[in-house]
């Protein structure tokens, strides 16, 4: 039966994360030929709108009040629960990313429904809509429905793909007057402290170090060759609690769970916790100098060697070779 | 100040995942104490020797999560609870919200802690949905907490990025790593968190609706992710193998 698919799109620095696209094309299965409206909110958000018919959208409502130039729980739930009321969907999709894992659970609250966090699947099993979730970090799988009123999910950035772009659709912006009040958290400031700008839950690229860099400086050459990828820079516990690199960094069962295309892990033994995190990723290459290390069971592509000289090397090679395209 | 932390046990780290007739088996399995919710109990005890008041850690579970409980009792808490839900049927994050909510619904309380994600089911649902549910603000993924009077000035983890937010107690909040260092329980502790409360209460003494807590949703099946092959490892001089690598990539993975 077609459904009425509420997408909730998110921006970071002025465009739209990937993962949004990605939701809509989740959204567009569920609705099985129903309709997909995605929402935006924010401060500023009318140069947005365009893309989101282009990927898929049938219809676009926007938010903007300057309240909302950070996201607060407060600000943003206000927000999506005006919009989920006035357009009643069944089902509601947000990206996994920071915003939908703080707000979905709030509104999943509000309306006295089921929600499923992290979903990387979507099928349609006659009426029921079944999500594939990781469990134990990754070490697991589970398929999960919610069993009946609004459906609620997070769509995990990099696991669904979002539909090819088409520039030819449009649709109507439907603008949603929304009055900000109460606020009980107030952002009084954000330190930007990732370095490169690719986010590690949504780069398709990701170096990362462990133990095996020795130091803060040796994250340098991972940096150089992230930078000549477009990829992230990531790291291991044991590289985090040597304070070669900040937490935020850290990747594995404590830590952020990854699915990059291309996971480069230098220095990095493999440790259970470590492999939780990283081991669905598309293709693994692990640089390191124990033969033994248990990295390599995991990876497609692996080289025995010192990653301080490894490293740089290619990233002079990608640099030759992208160069020439 | 009257200070409670939600607490989860859960499979140690090291622990493969074994599935038996679609459940994930238990069998041999080491439990700790949720590491995110470790900081929460942490930070719980740091706040308590700075502001005075109490520490009370809730949990729910079967009676095995007495172990957990005197675990954080033996790290400083001075009380704990356990909910036992053995007998309830069906349970997701809807239910375990509704549980907690009727469980606080007659305490006092200046704030609230708990770990933003589990490393089980990582749902990172219950902070939030318990947060809305008793009408009380919440800041998620914390890393920094400073309260004075009754304000409190946090730091938050937001994709790397460092957001400084200020909220009026009480509160909620949730745990992200690097907010502290839990301390391990000293001997000493050990032995005084056998003398410490530990009460136990049956999900149904709560003041709650059983027709009313029912999941929200359902598992249909579990399973073990394809295991990966052990892959090429290159061979030849460093130079070599590395333009292979690269080679590889491109035209074999296809990644770059």
């Amino acid at each position: 039966m077609a459904k009425k698919v509420l997408v909730i799109a998110e921006s970071r620095e002025n465009e739209l994360r990937n993962v949004s696209f990605e939701a809509i094309a989740a959204g567009k299965e569920i609705a099985a030929g129903g309709e997909v409206i995605a929402a935006i909110a924010g401060e500023n958000v009318s140069a947005l709108t365009d893309s989101l018919f282009h990927y898929g959208a049938d219809r676009v409502i926007k938010a903007e009040n300057e309240k909302l130039s950070t996201y607060t729980s407060d600000g943003y739930g206000q927000v999506f629960l005006q919009i989920i009321n006035s357009i009643e969907p069944d089902a509601i999709l947000f990206p996994h990313t920071s915003m939908g894992k703080d707000v979905a659970p709030k509104l999943a609250s509000k309306l006295d429904a089921g929600l499923i966090s992290d979903a990387t699947a979507i099928e349609l099993d006659g009426e029921d809509i079944v999500f594939t979730r990781p469990i134990y970090s990754g070490k697991a799988f589970e398929k999960k429905k919610v069993k009946s009123g609004v459906i609620l999910a997070t769509i995990r950035p990099n696991n669904i793909s979002a539909l090819e772009k088409d520039e030819s659709r449009s649709g109507e912006v439907f603008s949603e007057e929304v009055e900000i009040k109460d606020l009980r958290t107030i952002v009084k400031e954000v330190v930007r402290k990732s370095t490169s700008g690719v986010d590690l839950s949504e780069a398709k690229v990701i170096v990362a170090g462990g133990r095996g860099v020795k130091s803060e400086d040796g994250f340098e050459p991972l940096q150089e060759l992230a930078d000549v990828l477009g990829a992230a820079v990531g790291a291991s516990r044991g590289a985090c609690d040597a304070d070669y690199c900040d937490y935020s960094l850290q990747i594995g069962q404590t830590g952020k769970v990854v699915t990059p295309d291309l996971y480069i892990a230098c220095g990095i033994s493999g440790a259970i916790q470590h492999l939780a995190g990283m081991s669905n990723s598309k293709v693994i290459v692990a640089i390191n100098k124990d033969p033994e290390a248990n990295i390599f069971n995991v990876a497609d592509y692996g080289i025995v060697g010192d990653l301080f000289e490894v490293v740089p090397l290619l990233t002079q090679e990608f640099k030759k070779v992208l160069q020439t395209n | 100040m009257n200070i409670f932390v939600i607490m989860k046990r859960t499979f140690d780290t090291e622990e493969k995942i074994v599935i038996e007739n679609g459940k994930i088996s238990e069998e041999g399995v080491e439990f700790i104490i949720n590491p995110y919710d470790e900081y929460a109990i942490e930070e719980a005890i740091q706040l308590r020797d700075d502001h005075g008041g109490e520490v009370t850690v809730v949990s729910i579970g079967s009676e095995e999560v007495e172990k957990e409980l005197r675990t954080a009792l033996a790290m400083g808490a001075d009380k704990a609870v356990l909910i036992n839900n053995e007998e309830l049927d069906e349970s997701d994050q809807y239910t375990t919200t509704a549980l907690l909510a009727a469980y606080f619904e007659d305490k006092e309380y200046d704030i609230i802690l708990g770990g933003n994600v589990s490393n089980d089911n990582s749902t990172g649902q219950i902070g939030p949905r318990l947060a809305e549910k008793m009408g009380i603000p919440y800041v998620t993924t914390i890393t920094k907490l400073d309260i004075d009077g009754s304000t409190a000035t946090i730091e938050r983890d937001v994709e790397g990025d460092v957001e400084i937010v200020e909220a009026q107690l009480p509160l909620l909040v949730t745990a992200q790593q690097g907010l502290n260092e839990p301390r391990y329980p000293s001997l000493p502790g050990i032995m005084k968190a056998k003398k410490k409360p530990l009460e136990e209460i049956d999900y149904d003494e709560l003041d709650i609706d059983e027709d009313e807590i029912g999941a929200k949703t359902e598992t249909l099946e579990r399973y073990l992710p394809p295991k990966k092959e052990a892959g090429k490892v290159l061979e030849g001089e460093v130079d070599n193998q590395v333009q292979e690598l690269v080679k590889l990539l491109r035209q074999e993975a296809k990644v770059i």
